[in-house]
């Protein structure tokens, strides 16, 4: 049954995908292979899954403040998530989208919820993320 | 936001195309965080300077070639190699054009060619209550928590766009109430031998930034006599397993010197507890390399000082690294310059160890080396060295490091959180 869940915005945009979620912060740099979008830090649960077109669901970011390049070299090579889903969003993680937006015209939408909808976000499935309008429609 | 009238210029276009593009990706990132207005900062240190993908060199270059240049003072974070002895480090050569084209679109836009990843150590030092824009983490937390100037952490490009515009937006750990800590976190059962102990801070940093992840915490327990060389490997640790912009260390951090101080008068949220257990689990935790044999040990992660290499040499009493074994120290090009004056790099050398500035060792050109296995003094290293290198890794004191180059086979001691 779809649902619909409230959403602010922090990066506009709209995005469409499965969802991929870890309860665990995510560090780009370090943590995702700029080249594939894979996830290469051996100690997250997400390891060796590709966060390409996915609607990348994760708490916050975390670690190194090179993470913005990671995600705008995905971006450059279409490879970024087709959205991103925290609970809370620092600077580091929405410097990227940003930049992306200004230098190359690509948008990675990001939104926050809150932890009783974070929950909600179910690895495999299928959601929309509108962050311009600020809600998230699970669709299955 | 609201903006100054030679700011909305400025987004017109009146300075160029780099600060109205700088000023756009400033402007959004105040919108998204509430900010008010811009804040002039007094100096900027630029993170992005490692070539790692197309994009960052992209960025850089279009910035320099529309002519942008600096606004106040800027000091750069390492290249990813040592841009003078790239053939030591065995750089090919098809790949050194993309790291020279990286530096000089800095050097182009009139930064100061640091190469550093300590700039706290040497260079454009700010002073207590500064308000500057920095990017790389653990220089981030190392500013905002051991000399009280005031940064957010600031991403690679926000930090370029801050160093062209001269300002950001005026929010987080810029504005003093925001500072206020939120978690106590109190050391238990930690000896004076133990606190005394170098290798105990990278491995408790990287426990504290795990345990306060995204929250200002309060550290109650470092002792006030800890040297700078300890805090630095601290706070690389601490940025390293959370996002660790700024850490009250209660009676360390100027504007810590009390808990009152810390929490701004307000009750701590939560109380936590680090014990000497935790810290050796950590340990363990940041060893993936099983068996006796390393071959490549590296130090430097963060830039060593000259006190650092004085220990180094000390710890080494004449002996030299095993033929087996490649031991790299990375530095910047200042203390490089100290160490060559006053003899130590030669007696370094002499020992077997290789001295390598600019660089990043978490960058190095692994296909020409072919190491199996790597020991570090480094919670930083450790920590992001598999996923950067797929080495299997081993934390170590430096005197283990040394004991370890020395005899070719890693030694362990038992360090005295892991000895009940």
């Amino acid at each position: 049954m779809e649902k619909k869940l409230k959403a602010h915005c922090v990066v506009s945009g709209i995005g469409r995908g499965r969802v991929m979620a870890s309860a665990h912060p995510i560090s780009f740099w370090g943590g995702v292979d700029p080249g594939t979008g894979r996830i290469i830090d051996p100690h997250h649960d997400l390891f060796g899954q590709s966060v390409s077109g996915k609607i990348l669901a994760f708490p916050f970011g975390k670690g190194s403040s090179t993470g913005s390049l990671i995600m705008l070299e995905l971006a450059r090579i279409n490879k970024a998530p087709a959205a991103i889903v925290n609970v809370r969003t620092e600077p580091i993680l929405a410097t990227g989208p940003i930049v992306s937006k200004h230098f190359y015209g690509k948008q990675i939408p990001i939104v926050t919820i809150d932890e009783a909808s974070f929950d909600l976000m179910e690895t495999g499935k299928l959601a929309l993320v509108n962050a311009t309008e600020g809600y998230i429609i699970l669709e299955d | 936001m609201h903006l100054t009238d030679g700011e909305k210029a400025i987004l017109n276009g009146e300075r160029g195309e780099a600060a109205r593009l700088a000023l756009s990706i400033l402007v959004d990132l105040g919108e998204l965080y509430g900010a008010d207005t811009l804040l002039p900062v007094s100096q900027v240190h630029i993170d992005a300077t490692l070539y790692m993908v197309d994009a960052g060199l992209e960025f850089a270059e279009r910035m320099a070639s529309l002519g942008a240049k600096t606004r106040v003072p800027t000091s750069l974070n390492p290249s990813a190699i040592d841009l003078i002895r790239w053939k030591e480090l065995r750089v090919p050569p098809e790949e050194l054009i993309k790291h020279q084209r990286l530096a000089n679109a800095y050097l182009e836009m009139q930064a100061t060619p640091t190469w550093t990843c300590a700039p706290y150590q040497q260079g454009i030092i700010p002073r207590f209550g500064e308000q500057i824009a920095w990017g790389e983490s653990n220089a981030i937390a190392f500013a905002n928590s051991v000399i009280g100037a005031r940064t957010n952490r600031y991403a690679d490009l926000m930090d370029i766009c801050a160093a062209i515009i001269g300002k950001v937006p005026k929010f987080g750990l810029h504005l003093r109430h925001n500072r206020r800590a939120r978690l106590l976190i109190e050391l238990r059962g930690f000896t004076d031998s133990m606190l005394e102990d170098h290798a105990l801070y990278p491995l408790l940093g990287y426990v504290v930034g795990e345990t306060a992840s995204d929250q200002i915490a309060a550290v109650l327990g470092i002792p006030p006599t800890v040297t700078f060389d300890d805090l630095k490997g601290f706070f690389a640790g601490a940025a390293s397993s959370g996002a660790v912009a700024l850490c009250h260390l209660v009676g360390v951090t100027p504007e810590a010197q009390d808990l009152d101080m810390c929490f701004q008068g307000v009750r701590p949220e939560r109380t936590l507890e680090i014990t000497p257990g935790m810290v050796a689990r950590c340990e363990e935790a940041l060893c993936s390399a099983r068996g006796e044999s390393v071959d490549w040990i590296t130090v430097g992660c963060p830039h060593y000082s000259p006190a650092e290499f004085a220990r180094l040499l000390g710890l080494l009493r004449g002996r030299k690294v095993h033929q087996s074994v490649a031991f790299w120290a990375f530095t910047s090009r200042t203390v490089y310059a100290w160490i060559k004056a006053n003899g130590l790099l030669d007696l370094l050398t002499d020992a077997g160890i290789s001295v390598f500035t600019d660089g990043c060792p978490l960058q190095y050109p692994c296909k020409s080396w072919n190491f199996s296995a790597v020991m570090t003094d480094s919670a930083k290293f450790a920590n992001y060295c598999y996923s950067q290198t797929a080495l299997p890794v081993a934390f170590g004191s430096l005197d283990e490091c040394v004991e370890s180059a020395v005899s070719g086979k890693i030694q362990r001691r038992k360090p005295p959180w892991k000895r009940n």
